[in-house]
């Protein structure tokens, strides 16, 4: 039994080392996709491009800009004399954020009232434009702090003691810097994984389908369960191979650092393997020509990619969609890849996600072992 | 050019993808499957952020901050730890995002020296809902302070002016309530459109040569150009349908605001459409096999349309050499004119410079697909 599932794995390392376009498939598209989400993929923000209208020309009213300029959230890009260009330069797209120091400013906050500052932002793209209000935010509480207890202290008004204030301090925990390529990195390891695994699989049995040597395979004396073995067993060492691949790529080129246990991942990373084969398995029992194989792909991959939590909260989607989540293999796997990157956990932590892939993947993959019994038969 | 013989290509074309529900299947399902998982899949609206809260003070101030974070929408307290390494723990199994510490001198601190310091220990894998828990986390602390504040005034007899003295009025533009869905959904059917033009298109020459039908369509007398706008009409169409499909479920079903006008949505779609099928059509040429066609195709177009375009992740906050890279990418004019009729109802004078890029785009595009096929068989 050995010997023959020797005899196929040899014949499927063959044929993907004279087979050009599959090394190409293999290698070239996971790396330019880990260029391109480690440059472009970014949730920070940084220099918003922010145009400054001050009408009231006080003192105060000049320490504010100031904060603003000094940020490096925002970018000054211009400085209004009227309303009507702070306006239009938001509306033109030209600066996200107006800010409107209103005549008067001065006056109210040396009263000791409160004075507003207008903020006029493009919500277009809605998540940039709420942490930048976040940071507008910071800026003016900072600011009216210092003022309010400058005044205060001033006057003698709080009775010769500080305004009481509470703060809060946060503390960033497995990613001190907010380091968006920290969260992408590991996550990608596991996406790329997927759909080049189970594209491998899918095409591999479909190919002999198609070219019409799966009847020549049967006809040897081969055992179904032995094929399967010698039809998944490369692919299943590729993928390691590939896991490795990107993530030494990931860890050397983008600094991402590994915190965990490798024996963890490992083991995290053999169980997503399995699922992954399973996929690919079933794909080539309903599929007969490999075009049709690259369509089904495409439909089975991308709802799983989109509900992994790749890169949109899980939490965030409606119940219905969450629930779905549980059946896919990349979500268990990304919480195990980035809990052991960036958390250093290990199995007393990931054993509930560790078992649900363990499940889902055997669940995978005896049923894709029925059908494909079924489809040699 | 004759157009009989265009029109001849197209019919066999129309034929061949109505006797094909494979196809049809592609071009009609990618915009429902497509449309409905990233429109609900895709938020990044931030509610309910799992909080734990370690009191180690347990005093009538500590309870009434915590008190607030459980009132506020965006948190929700998921249990009180008793050490640290409970807190740790609920923080390394993702139990919680978000730790409240409130340390053991809190509120003494707060009465002798005014100063009192609560811990907030975030959960920062996720570094975008990490940084949007950090802002909601200090604005209910804020809130809190300004109470206290307000408090200590008044037992003093000092007279209460105001507590928090420059307040931000915020108006925000074009997608009032900030909801991420506003601003995918646009981005959305340009991604639909990528995949579906590049699909069907990059199917069309490869098949004649897969299928061996090239040697009949060579001996033709059918011109290269006659021969491109017979196969890439129909998908054209097909194309229209699915942004009109598009287009009616982006604002009647997810209701996003659409205040541009039409005219304008349909001929920069079309435009799109055009680069689109024709980088489809060109790989078709270029890769004599179906599936390898239709992979490079993919990657050549939905990768881009993904990443480099603004869909998902702002242009100007990338390196300024991958920002460059975007001026390449068409997707990157499409996506902004989308999102500018849609959100902005911008006037045509507005968006004359995407359009241009566009329509050049386009133009050289064809130029390109027009001359790739050769009447040779090697």
């Amino acid at each position: 039994m050995l010997g023959r599932i020797y005899h196929l794995l040899l014949k499927e390392f063959l044929q993907l080392r004279r087979d050009r376009s599959a090394r190409f498939r293999l290698l070239v598209p996971p790396i330019i996709q880990m260029l391109l989400f480690g440059y472009a993929a970014t949730f920070e923000v940084f220099n918003v491009a922010t145009v400054i209208l001050d009408q009231d020309h006080s003192q105060e009213s000049r320490a504010l800009v100031a904060d603003f300029v000094h940020s490096s959230r925002f970018k000054l890009i211009a400085v209004a004399t009227e309303r009507r260009q702070v306006q239009d330069a938001v509306e033109s797209s030209s600066a996200q954020v107006g800010v409107v120091v209103p005549q008067g400013f001065a006056e109210l906050l040396r009263k000791g009232h409160a004075a507003s500052l207008q903020v006029l932002l493009d919500g277009t793209n809605s998540n940039t434009a709420l942490i930048a209000l976040g940071y507008v935010g910071q800026i003016c509480a900072n600011f009216g702090q210092t003022y309010a207890l400058d005044l205060a202290q001033r006057t003698g008004r709080a009775l010769g003691r500080p305004l009481v204030h509470v703060q809060m301090q946060e503390r960033y925990w497995y990613n001190p810097n907010l380091n968006s390529r920290w969260f992408f990195i590991p996550g990608l390891i596991g996406t790329l994984t997927l759909i080049t695994i189970v594209n491998l699989t899918a095409f591999a049995i479909v190919r002999e389908r198609e070219v019409g040597t799966l009847e020549q395979i049967l006809v040897t004396p081969i055992q179904p369960i032995e094929f399967i073995i010698g039809k998944t067993l490369p692919f299943f060492l590729i993928g390691l191979f590939e896991v490795a691949i990107v993530a030494v790529f990931g860890m050397l080129w983008f600094d991402v650092p590994f915190k965990g246990n490798p024996l963890v991942l490992m083991l995290g990373t053999s169980l997503f393997l399995l699922s992954t084969l399973a996929i690919g398995l079933l794909i080539s029992t309903v599929c007969k020509t490999q075009q049709q194989a690259f369509s089904s792909n495409f439909f089975v991959l991308n709802p799983m990619f989109i509900l992994s939590g790749f890169s949109f909260p899980i939490t965030s989607m409606p119940d219905a969609l969450q629930w779905l989540t549980y059946l896919d293999p990349l979500r268990y796997f990304l919480i195990i890849i980035r809990a052991t990157y960036l958390k250093g956990v290990g199995l007393d932590v990931l054993w509930p996600q560790m078992a649900g892939l363990a499940t889902l993947s055997l669940a995978l993959f005896a049923l894709a072992v029925l059908r494909l019994h079924k489809s040699l038969d | 050019m004759k157009w009989r013989r265009v029109k001849a290509i197209m019919i066999k074309e129309s034929l061949q993808i109505v006797r094909d529900p494979r196809s049809l299947m592609i071009a009609l399902l990618i915009p429902l499957l497509q449309m409905f998982l990233l429109g609900y899949g895709i938020s990044l609206d931030v509610k309910q952020i799992p909080l734990c809260a370690f009191d180690r003070e347990g005093s009538q101030a500590s309870q009434d901050l915590l008190r607030r974070f459980s009132a506020s929408p965006y948190f929700s307290l998921q249990g009180q730890a008793t050490s640290y390494a409970e807190v740790d723990r609920s923080l390394d199994n993702g139990r919680c995002s978000v730790a409240i510490v409130i340390p053991t001198g809190f509120s003494k601190d707060l009465n002798n020296t005014g100063q009192g310091v609560v811990q907030a220990l975030l959960d920062a894998t996720d570094t975008n809902t990490a940084s949007l828990a950090a802002g909601y986390a200090s604005a209910v602390i804020a809130s809190y302070s300004a109470q206290v504040q307000l408090e200590s005034i008044q037992r003093r007899g000092g007279s209460v002016q105001t507590l928090t003295p420059v307040e931000v009025r915020a108006r925000v533009w074009f997608n009032e309530d900030l909801v991420s869905r506003n601003f995918i959904i646009p981005g959305v059917v340009a991604l639909v459109m990528a995949i579906v033009g590049s699909q069907l298109s990059s199917l069309t020459i490869a098949r004649e040569w897969e299928r061996g039908t090239m040697e009949l369509l060579v001996s033709t007398p059918i011109q290269p150009l006659e021969l491109m706008l017979g196969k890439l009409l129909p998908y054209f169409l097909i194309g229209m349908v699915d942004a009109c499909i598009c287009l009616a479920l982006a604002v009647f079903w997810f209701e996003v605001p659409f205040r541009g006008t039409l005219p304008a949505l349909f001929f920069t779609t079309g435009l799109f459409l055009t680069v689109v099928l024709c980088i489809g059509y060109y790989v078709s040429v270029s890769i004599r096999s179906q599936v390898g066609a239709s992979q490079v195709a993919l990657l050549l177009t939905m990768l881009p349309t993904t990443l480099l375009s603004g869909f998902s992740f702002p242009i100007d906050q990338m390196p300024a050499a991958v920002q460059a890279v975007t001026y390449i990418v068409s997707g990157r004019y499409y996506v902004t004119i989308l999102k500018a009729l849609f959100l902005k109802g911008a006037p045509w004078g507005e968006l004359l410079l995407p359009i241009c890029c566009l329509a050049l785009y386009a133009g050289a595009m064809v130029l390109l697909a027009a001359r790739a096929f050769r009447k040779t068989l090697d």
